[in-house]
């Protein structure tokens, strides 16, 4: 034990020597969480809308000025002419091109159905499907009054199925709620991985693990000693996160923290665990580093920080089921915004605790086999 | 003697790319990265929602909300795997993840759609995850008043406006389109840059920079030698992302190879150059690494319009992504590969990454010479 506070002394020691990596640690993953936090949205705030009005109508007139009406688009003006409306679309000014044909009016009156056309950009596939659906609302919608002003209140109108939404533990839908635990618990394992495993790779690089390794300190007491400072810090970074978070875009804090802190505590046994495992089995930082960037991306892209997990095939959904970033990334979301408690969360914490377990006694393994 | 000057250069410049070329492991990341990435953007990020676990819960029990909830799990999107029988179930079905939605249908539901010609269903969704939330309610809003319109006036429906939709560019929605570019810009950026701060931070970190600059070679000449093995890394890379979006992701390629090409190009010199900057500014392979991993993975990610549209983000970062090398990179391999344009439309993007790459020069000529001195 005594050994293992010695060890710990001494990277605490070299830690807080080293005046350039501190501010790093600390500024770094701050600025980004204050900066990404509100980046990651579909909802489409803003559609540059250019109308080909062949009509020139009454009834065309009202509709452009419906869509200039609403705070979702924007008219980017153009002439009389599909081919310069499409040249706007391939110049990026505009996303969506209305075209309104002659005699749009008149169908529309008599019932016959008029056809418009809608020419959207579709590079970005998600945002031309939600773009569709807000300009069909609002044609629909438009020739639904045109339908009831003509035929009259006192015909049957056609029965209709009304729907009340309601959001639950995050009701304005902000971004910001799902993001900021997402991006905390990212720059929490990349901060706490990535020092663990440079750390003990510069020594072998260095020439200084020749020393230790010939002192009487056991395997797994180096181990431990290496593990317990990154460990401290990297919950102390989360700590320190959930405070930024709160202050700065009032995240919910609905769950138990001490549920939290425990399972990221089991967590980051695990990634530390995993960044010595890499760095006992690499000879140089830049192998570390993108041996552990490797992994990094593909467990970040696949925990669902971004995307819903759910919708995933199912090879990556077993996948998921080694993915330590899978499991954190649901846990700190589910603890903070849903108030999840321990029986809601008991699959985690199990899973992670074995890898967590399996991954250690690997790295203690390797690291005798490679002196 | 200029030929012997050369010579030696080349000499060192070969060194370099052995010493890369021997560590097989990291070789192997270099290419193997690539197309881990592809595949992953490729079949699991999409933000498409299948097969949402919903619950419902029934108040009515009726014929008609029978046939909408089957509508509901036959549409693709929506499995009902929970049924409920009473309001304390909500949460605990929502708050365990068991399902993303409940739809709660109001007792006499039949009765009040056919009798009344309005009647009510209730969503809540799980809105911790906000795209997806808005998401599976649109899509059940849309569902669910298609139905109406089955099964109530018919009339009424023929009467609204024909909308001919045409998806410019890109009929299919496929999200390649948007992950390719985003991959390659994603990995260029961080191999190219990454590597080079690495690799010169070694130099100074072991110490073997300082008996580099005395050699005969200009310290110029030494900056190159490092980094030319890596463009053609990076290179090589960009090949093998485009062969694959081509082949198996069949990524349209409309536009002109060789501008292709040469855009690719100039961003692999504006990665190194953001490296050589990194790599002067850091003391050790460590600082650098935060600088290039930590500071450059997510805000590429996040920040050039890769996976979420610019022109949704708050108008702070829409100025922020103005500085992101990837954000002009990503735009203008949209342009030449999907909407097949030439020059004429790029020469903006060319132009601004030619700038920061005489920008990030000059920065880490300056401080190089600081620390020289």
């Amino acid at each position: 034990m005594r050994i293992i506070l010695y060890i710990i002394q001494k990277e605490f020691l070299q830690i807080f020597r080293n005046k350039t990596m501190l501010p790093v640690i600390f500024m770094v993953p701050i600025v980004q969480l204050l900066i990404l936090a509100n980046a990651a949205t579909f909802e489409m705030k803003n559609i540059n809308l250019s109308v080909v009005d062949f009509d020139n109508s009454l009834r065309s007139r009202e509709i452009i000025r419906r869509f200039d009406a609403s705070p979702f688009y924007s008219i980017v003006p153009t002439e009389r002419s599909v081919e310069k409306a499409v040249e706007l679309v391939h110049s990026n000014k505009t996303d969506a091109v209305l075209v309104i044909p002659k005699g749009f009016e008149k169908d529309l009156d008599n019932a016959y159905r008029p056809k418009v056309q809608l020419l959207l950009n579709a590079i970005n596939g998600t945002s031309a499907a939600l773009a569709n659906a807000y300009t069909s609302s609002i044609l629909i919608s438009y020739s639904q009054n045109i339908m009831l002003e003509k035929t009259g209140s006192n015909l049957i109108k056609p029965s209709s199925i009304s729907t009340q939404t309601s959001y639950w533990y995050n009701p304005e839908l902000k971004y910001s709620h799902f993001m900021v635990p997402g991006i905390l618990v990212i720059l929490v394992t990349i901060i706490g991985m990535f020092l663990t495993a440079l750390n003990l790779v510069r020594e072998k690089e260095i020439g200084t693990i020749e020393q230790i390794n010939v002192t009487p300190i056991k395997r797994y007491q180096f181990i431990i000693g290496k593990l317990i400072p990154f460990w401290i810090i990297a919950m102390f970074e989360l700590a320190f996160g959930l405070l930024v978070g709160k202050i700065l875009f009032n995240i919910p804090i609905n769950g138990s923290l001490l549920l939290l802190f425990s399972f990221a505590g089991i967590f980051l046994v695990l990634a530390l665990g995993g960044g010595l495992l890499i760095s006992s089995s690499s000879s140089s930082q830049q192998q570390v580093m993108f041996v552990a960037f490797f992994f990094m991306i593909i467990f970040i892209l696949m925990s669902g920080i971004f995307t819903p997990t759910e919708s995933m095939p199912n090879w990556a959904k077993i996948f998921n089921h080694i993915n330590p970033l899978y499991y954190f990334m649901k846990v700190n979301r589910m603890v903070l915004l849903k108030g999840a408690r321990l029986s809601d969360i008991s699959e985690s914490f199990i899973s992670t605790s074995i890898l967590a377990v399996i991954v250690l006694t690997f790295a203690i393994r390797r690291y005798r086999k490679t002196t | 003697m200029p030929n012997k000057k050369t010579n030696k250069f080349w000499g060192f410049a070969k060194k370099e790319f052995r010493h890369i070329f021997r560590d097989k492991r990291t070789l192997l990341i270099i290419f193997g990265m690539p197309i881990a990435q592809l595949l992953i953007f490729g079949y699991v990020v999409t933000n498409e929602i299948k097969d949402a676990n919903i619950a419902i819960f029934d108040k009515s029990g009726d014929y008609l909300s029978q046939k909408l909830t089957s509508k509901l799990g036959s549409s693709g999107y929506f499995i009902p795997t929970t049924f409920i029988h009473s309001e304390t179930e909500i949460e605990p079905v929502l708050r365990s993840g068991k399902a993303k939605m409940v739809l709660v249908y109001e007792p006499n539901f039949a009765q009040k759609f056919y009798k009344e010609g309005k009647s009510s269903i209730q969503i809540i969704t799980d809105a911790s995850e906000p795209n997806t939330a808005s998401l599976l309610s649109n899509y059940a809003w849309a569902i669910i008043n298609s139905f109406a319109i089955e099964n109530g006036v018919k009339e009424f429906s023929s009467s609204s406006i024909d909308i001919r939709l045409r998806m410019l560019y890109n009929p299919e929605l496929k999200a390649v389109f948007m992950f390719v570019p985003g991959t390659m810009a994603l990995i260029l950026m961080l191999i190219t840059a990454m590597m080079t701060s690495i690799s010169i931070a070694r130099e100074k970190e072991l110490g073997t920079m300082e008996i580099l600059l005395v050699s005969p070679l200009k310290p110029s000449q030494i900056i190159i030698g490092k980094v030319l093995p890596y463009v053609g890394l990076a290179f090589t890379n960009a090949l093998v992302i485009l062969f694959l979006g081509y082949t198996v992701f069949s990524l349209p390629m409309r536009g002109s190879l060789l501008l292709l090409l040469l855009v690719n190009f100039i961003f692999i010199i504006l990665a190194l150059s953001l490296g050589i900057l990194i790599s002067t500014v850091s003391k050790t392979q460590q600082v650098a690494m935060f600088f290039s991993m930590i500071g450059l993975m997510l805000p590429t990610i996040l920040l050039s319009g890769f996976i979420f549209p610019i022109e949704n983000m708050p108008v702070i970062l829409q100025w922020l992504s103005l500085i992101m090398p990837p954000r002009w990179f990503i735009s203008a391999l949209k342009t030449i590969m999907i909407k097949g344009e030439g020059i004429l439309y790029v020469w903006k993007e060319i132009l601004i990454m030619l700038g920061m790459i005489v920008f990030f020069l000059t920065l880490s000529i300056k401080k190089f010479k600081v620390r020289l001195s």
